[in-house]
């Protein structure tokens, strides 16, 4: 048996850049130090200067989001089983080498973003998790396609959502268990994936050992982890998770007068526009005699990056960087452009990406309730000697 | 999924386990977070631990008072926290007091 140690807590902290935003660095299984946000059930968020590693997130820095506490520590992959039932025609019980081989292997790369990722920039600030921007990554996933079993299972005429649960679970049974539900035409679309792998390696535990199911596009909450149950419905599931909380107001941009409340809302979706810059952060130091290499990724809930601008004074003007490999649709677009800054002083530097259906980011953030969807047009602040 | 017993708090080191059968074991570190001293903090220990570390309540923004009876709220009726409504309001106090924007006002 292999064993991997390392320590729990050292005594380094971050302080993400809004009040009360200081956090330890933890270190927890298969993870390199990450932010820690919550430690039972574990909440990591991936410090931001790993986005400028590399266009795929590593498995170790890959963040972590958990609701319930009571999650399952030791898995058996040989002895773990996917249930498909409900309003299916044949009921199927799928081990994870059955669903290897018995169904096509395919391969996505894809954002998984929560959908509070960035809550902590809310003003007026709102309750929840609370993230900087690091509640993101950009991986390759392998599995099989979810149409594919659900074909196989062979759907009943009525059947209308698909319910997915995993196998963590609440503390009290009191607490409404998480489960998650996609719309049947959603999850026949091909893209919704059944993941065992992650960047060529079987999902890290706290990612969803050993299946968990991906939807590029959509935020985090419909990825469900050590995913373990299939039910096919013929209404709405109408629980907590879906019907209560990740609700976002029904209005262009998902947003409302800030500080107000709504009733008129819809379940959270897909990704909005966003765009960073990530070879420099806030209080960088460059000169107006070298070439500053900027560097950025853009994503978008799945049509895909046609352009990203760059300003280098705080948005009165803007030019097109260059854009870098297209791993897919669903993936981070690397952005990069090389500018020598014109003149000393401090600058505000800006990225704004277009995706190939005309959407953008606002250049003012938008507020709701939940502190769900910032997309502003992020700025950094640099020095200019 | 199933409801099992409370998770176990581990104490040492943070392991990962694959036994040759592939089984994957991991033991979680140890949990850190204390909730700071203040008047009701005994009332908030027994309350709110049983579900969630208090690094939930320690990593809110400065919030005021109205916010801290919501989440107390929230937690009874739709979380199915076992704290009785009396306990409620010296819960807030401590909450508001401690973490939040302290002499917000009660309604
Ligand atoms: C019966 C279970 C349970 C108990 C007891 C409980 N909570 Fe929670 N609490 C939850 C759940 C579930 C969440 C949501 C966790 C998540 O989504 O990560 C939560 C989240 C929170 C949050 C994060 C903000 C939010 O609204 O999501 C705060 C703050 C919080 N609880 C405070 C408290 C306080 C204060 C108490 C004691 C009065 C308490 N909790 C007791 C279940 C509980």
């Amino acid at each position: 048996a292999a064993l991997l140690g390392n320590r729990a807590f050292g005594a380094d902290t971050v302080t993400l850049p809004f009040a009360n935003g200081e956090r330890p660095l933890a270190t927890f299984p298969q993870k390199r130090p990450l932010i820690l946000q919550t430690s039972r059930p574990p909440q990591l968020e991936t410090p931001f200067s790993v986005f400028n590693e590399g266009i795929l997130t590593p498995n170790d820095a890959f963040f972590v989001r958990y609701h319930l506490a009571n999650i399952p520590t030791s898995i058996d992959p040989e002895k773990f089983r996917l249930e498909v039932k409900g309003r299916v025609k044949t009921p199927l019980t799928l081990s994870l080498e059955a669903l290897r081989h018995d169904f096509e292997n395919v391969e996505v790369v894809a954002v998984n973003q929560c959908s509070g990722n960035s809550r902590g920039f809310f003003v007026p600030r709102v309750g929840g998790g609370q993230s900087g921007n690091g509640a993101m990554g950009n991986a390759k996933w392998r599995g099989v396609r979810l149409k594919d079993v659900l074909e196989k299972a062979g759907l009943q005429a009525d059947a209308k959502q698909v319910t997915c649960n995993g196998l963590d679970g609440p503390v009290l049974p009191q607490t409404p268990d998480f489960v998650k539900a996609l719309d049947i035409d959603h999850a026949l679309d091909g893209d919704v994936m059944l993941a065992f792998e992650m960047n060529g390696a079987p999902l890290p535990m706290l990612n969803g050992f050993p299946l968990r199911l991906v939807v590029p596009g959509y935020y985090g909450t419909y990825w469900v982890k050590h995913l373990n149950e299939l039910t096919v419905i013929p209404d709405v599931l109408a629980n907590f998770w879906m019907a209560t909380g990740y609700r976002i107001p029904n209005t262009p941009g998902a947003c409302i007068e800030p500080g107000t409340t709504t009733k008129n809302t819809v379940p959270i979706n897909r990704f909005n526009v966003r765009s960073f810059i990530t070879s420099h952060a806030d209080g960088a130091q460059v000169t107006t005699k070298q070439v500053a290499h900027i560097r950025g990724i853009a994503f978008d809930g799945g049509s895909g990056i046609r352009e990203v601008l760059f300003s280098g004074d705080g948005g009165k003007s803007w030019q097109s960087a260059e854009l870098g490999d297209d791993l897919g649709r669903f993936s981070f677009r690397e952005w990069k452009l090389a500018y020598t800054p014109p003149q000393a002083g401090a600058a505000e530097w800006k990225c704004r990406a277009i995706n190939r259906v005309g959407q953008s980011q606002p250049m003012e953030a938008l507020w709701n309730p939940a502190g769900y969807m910032r997309n502003v047009v992020e700025t950094v602040k640099v020095t200019i000697a | 999924m199933k409801t099992r017993p409370a998770l176990l708090l581990s104490t040492l080191a943070v392991l990962v386990t694959t036994a040759l059968a592939g089984e994957v074991t991991i033991q979680l570190p140890t949990e850190t977070a204390t909730l700071r001293p203040g008047k009701g903090v005994e009332l908030a220990q027994a309350n709110c631990f049983t579900c969630h570390s208090v690094d939930y309540i320690k990593t809110q923004p400065p919030m005021p008072r109205k916010f801290w009876e919501g989440e107390v709220k929230k937690m009874r009726e739709k979380y199915g926290a076992p704290t009785p409504e009396e306990a409620a309001p010296t819960l807030v106090d401590y909450l508001t007091s401690t973490y939040g924007i302290p002499n917000t006002k009660k309604p």
